[in-house]
């Protein structure tokens, strides 16, 4: 472990390590951070050990915050079915509360349900929690829950999650406190689907998104769509001692220097997903700390099967061993990522398959690979783009690796604008990016299934399509599990696609700032901060 | 009697062109906005934006009838005053604009205020004093400026005075401005780097507009006869250059009002700009020609105003 030699050493790190033993910091410490290899991971031991702190300090009532997140427009709204940018879900987290939500260790927590059950999977019963009100002193109750989810089913709303909404066939108020949904197919995953930030509850027959109605830990002050947004605490918030801040305003600094610098004058306490390049100038910082999160994004290289090369035997099998992923995780990601292993459910999730390791780089082998597909020595075009982040540092990675071995790549890079329509799916070797997602079952059907809309590789398989079937209705945890972690294990080994690592989001902080824990459903604690975070006195 | 009766209508000819400048480049604006690709149910929609959805939506918006009915309606509606109301979040267009264009003008008006007067001095002074060490210190320092692009300025402002000396915000807005030091304290970045960009242009065009007033034979038969070196220049050469350099200060104060997305955006200052952007990345057709409507009034205006001056100050020119 000695022989490990951190990287990349600068001054900036000095400062940190001599700022580290000023704070007192123990040898365990100073060991941790010495050990680690390069710029990113010595800031994020420095997260483990605040992170540490914070939870050790008892949380303290009172103060305003200020806070920005990236992207902020127009059409920014607190209609949580419309929601769009991370802004709308950090304000509907704020204002609003859905049954259920996923604790920082990706679990399922009741939040206005007291219970979501079923026998099947298929019929399932709500208990809602009583004695919780809206804002605007309306009680909360069954109406409330089937009116805000059959808001999706409505065309004329424009909700983000219909395709996902749409297995609800029936959705009806059994008593004042019970809901009963019945799904077109068995899906076990709805209590996971009802976290998801579309599908907080809004008060029966609300129209009007100008001011938020809910039952949240904020009560909207005032919101100017793409100006800011003013929250206060609700004095009859249903979970006692939250939230501990008197009142928080939110708004986006699209520009990162801006946001980096905002923080570091104190004008925000948060500045959310910052640029790993602007890591350098917060490390050594005192008054300034990083929070990392990884769920579930990835940009992943696209091979399809249908087309040339990638139908010939071997070649996708000598792509993948030809991927650096620890040069693409260290210098295309500057360590902000984790490595991946070829399927597309993160380490953040409960169904991640630990046994399934990343494949080793192997030019040798990517060699004879090549030569067996009769491709060696051909100059095949990959495509990458600045809309797919960190492509085009990763497609260069991979071309430097081929050169090595008499394998030319011809890297084509295009526009962002009109990437996705015009590239993305389509061409034979691409690079795509794909978001987090809650549930394996919904990144299988939406990426790998026969029918899979955005079926990136053209990845098709009679016995996965069964498998991911039988598992969105199995009810027993060990199976499900079983299933998936198979499913990913077949993922890994036949499909076109190489997911060299998930990409970390970073949330900058002040150190005054306590309480905020990654969340596997994003950054900024899910995009709930708010109701958890508290200022140190 | 004759001779007022040619300006004004001259003037009135200058505003009856800058009419149908108006509606020409809002027809312009309309082309360009129908060749961006999607259109605001397919952005609203995003990720989930299936066919079935957008129509839906689209339904529901009332977008199905032809973009180009949409936009005459819309105009006509603006003839009478009426912006329409956003496609996005349904707030009138009027409200959306009018806190934010407050925003601009402000931030506009203590830019103007502050740098023209500045500028037409070091302007003048320079070329008073042509050659000399004041003239070229001058000169390069507002070529150093107009080369450095604003947002390098910009951001080395916010990080001197902001991040290490700590003595100004690094935001202008949502910071509190509960007291006039406060207020002044906002403004000063984002003042100071419009000015920089503003004045710079004036200088060097105040510079070169009277220099070759100065080269010609009356002004220096001005010289020959008697007259001081200032009475000669503010005197008998700055009215001629009036003209020239009002146009001068006209271009760079019509950059105030739309141009400064990047003051906006590094600065966090929610003017026009970026709704202007706002509005193109979400397709929304009534802001977007309200917007630009606004720009093209505010230029036009201006330099509607700068030819007016140079009429009014050059006798020659109203024949």
């Amino acid at each position: 472990m000695t022989n490990k030699m951190p990287i990349n050493w600068t001054g900036r790190d000095d400062v940190m390590i001599e700022d580290a033993i000023r704070r007192g910091a123990s040898r365990r410490d100073m060991l941790k951070m010495l050990m680690c290899s390069g710029v990113a991971l010595s800031a994020g031991s420095g997260i483990l050990l605040r992170a540490s702190d914070a939870l050790a300090a008892e949380p303290v009532s009172g103060g305003h915050i200020k806070a920005a997140g990236w992207s902020s427009s127009t059409a920014d709204t607190l209609d949580p079915a419309k929601a769009s940018l991370s802004t709308d879900y950090v304000r509907c987290c704020a204002f609003y509360n859905r049954l259920t939500f996923l604790d920082e260790h990706g679990q399922i927590r009741m939040e206005l349900a007291d219970a979501v059950e079923s026998e099947d999977a298929k019929t399932w019963q709500v208990k809602l929690k009583a004695g919780v009100t809206f804002h605007d002193g309306k009680s909360f109750g069954a109406a409330d829950v089937v009116f805000s989810l059959k808001r999706h089913l409505d065309k004329s709303v424009g909700s983000k999650v219909n395709s996902i909404a749409k297995q609800m066939e029936v959705i009806e108020k059994v008593d004042d406190q019970t809901v009963k949904i019945v799904l077109a197919e068995p899906n076990a995953d709805l209590p996971t689907i009802l976290a998801l930030h579309h599908f907080m509850i809004v008060a029966e027959g609300t129209t009007d998104f100008s001011k938020a109605n809910g039952t949240g830990a904020f009560i909207c002050e005032t919101f100017e769509p793409g100006v800011k947004s003013v929250a206060v605490k609700n004095p009859n918030y249903f979970k006692s001692n939250k939230p501990y801040l008197d009142s928080f305003e939110y708004f986006a600094i699209t520009d990162n220097n801006a946001r980096v610098n905002a923080l570091l004058s104190g004008d925000i306490v948060l500045g959310a997903s910052l640029n790993p390049r602007s890591m350098r100038l917060l490390e050594g910082q005192p008054s300034v700390q990083t929070s990392v999160t990884t769920s579930g994004n990835y940009t992943d290289l696209n091979i399809r099967l249908d087309l040339d090369p990638g139908e010939k035997a071997g070649f996708i099998d000598g792509m993948k061993s030809l991927i650096n992923r620890e040069a693409i995780q260290k210098s295309a990601l500057r360590g902000l990522a984790e490595i991946g292993n070829d399927q597309p459910v993160s380490p953040a999730d409960r169904y991640h398959n630990p046994n399934l390791k990343p494949r080793a780089y192997d030019p040798d082998m990517a060699k004879a690979l090549f030569k067996k597909a009769g491709v060696l020595g051909q100059k095949i075009p990959i495509v990458a783009s600045d809309a797919a982040t960190s492509s085009v540092d990763m497609a260069m990675i991979v071309q430097q690796a081929g050169d090595q071995i008499g394998m030319p790549f011809d890297v084509q890079r295009v526009p962002s604008d009109g990437y996705w329509s015009n590239y993305w799916l389509k061409a034979p070797i691409h690079f795509g990016n794909i978001n987090p997602r809650p549930t394996p079952d919904i990144l299988f059907s939406l990426l790998y299934a026969s029918t899979a809309p955005w079926n990136e590789s053209q990845y098709k398989s009679e016995k996965f399509d069964r498998m991911m079937i039988e598992a969105r209705g199995a009810l027993d945890e060990t199976r499900r599990t079983e299933i998936y972690w198979a499913m990913q294990e077949m993922v890994a080994n036949e499909a076109g696609t190489v997911i060299p690592a998930y990409i970390s989001n970073v949330d900058g902080l002040s150190s005054r700032l306590k309480g905020l824990l990654p969340n596997p459903l994003g950054g900024q604690m899910g995009y709930a901060f708010a109701e958890y975070v508290w200022l140190e006195s | 009697m004759l001779k007022s009766s040619t300006t004004w209508l001259l003037v009135a000819k200058r505003l009856g062109i800058a009419l149908i400048t108006l509606v020409i480049v809002s027809f312009a604006v309309f082309f360009a906005t129908q060749l961006l690709p999607g259109d605001v149910a397919q952005i609203l929609l995003g990720q989930a934006a299936t066919p079935e959805a957008v129509a839906g939506l689209r339904e529901a918006m009332g977008l199905n009838e032809p973009a180009i009915l949409r936009f005459l309606h819309w105009l006509t509606g603006l003839a009478t005053g009426d912006l329409g109301i956003s496609y996005v979040n349904h707030m009138e267009i009027s409200n959306l604009i009018a806190g934010r264009l407050a925003n601009s003008l402000k931030l506009a008006g203590v830019v103007a205020a502050l740098s023209t007067p500045v500028a037409l001095c070091l302007g003048i002074l320079a070329s008073m004093w042509r050659g000399t060490l004041l003239d070229r210190t001058i000169s390069i320092l507002t070529i150093a400026v107009i080369s450095v692009p604003e947002f390098m300025i910009a951001t080395l402002a916010v990080l001197i005075f902001a991040v290490w000396l700590g003595w100004l915000p690094a935001l202008s807005y949502g910071v509190d401005v509960d007291s006039l030091g406060a207020i002044l304290r906002a403004y000063a970045l984002p003042v100071i780097t419009l000015s920089f960009v503003v004045s710079a242009q004036m200088i060097r065009m105040t510079r070169a507009a009277m220099i070759e007033t100065i080269n010609t034979p009356y002004v220096e038969m001005a010289l020959l006869k008697g007259a001081s070196r200032t009475r000669m220049v503010l005197v008998h050469a700055l009215p001629n250059a009036l003209g020239p350099i009002a146009n001068a200060v006209a271009l760079s104060l019509s950059y105030l009002v739309g141009g400064v997305i990047i003051v906006e955006t590094v600065f966090n200052y929610p003017g026009v700009a970026k709704l202007m952007v706002d509005g193109v990345a979400t397709r929304d057709l009534p802001l977007i020609q309200s917007c630009a409507m606004i720009f093209c009034f505010s230029y036009l205006s201006l330099t509607t105003l700068a030819d007016m001056i140079a009429i009014l100050s050059n006798p020659r020119l109203r024949r």
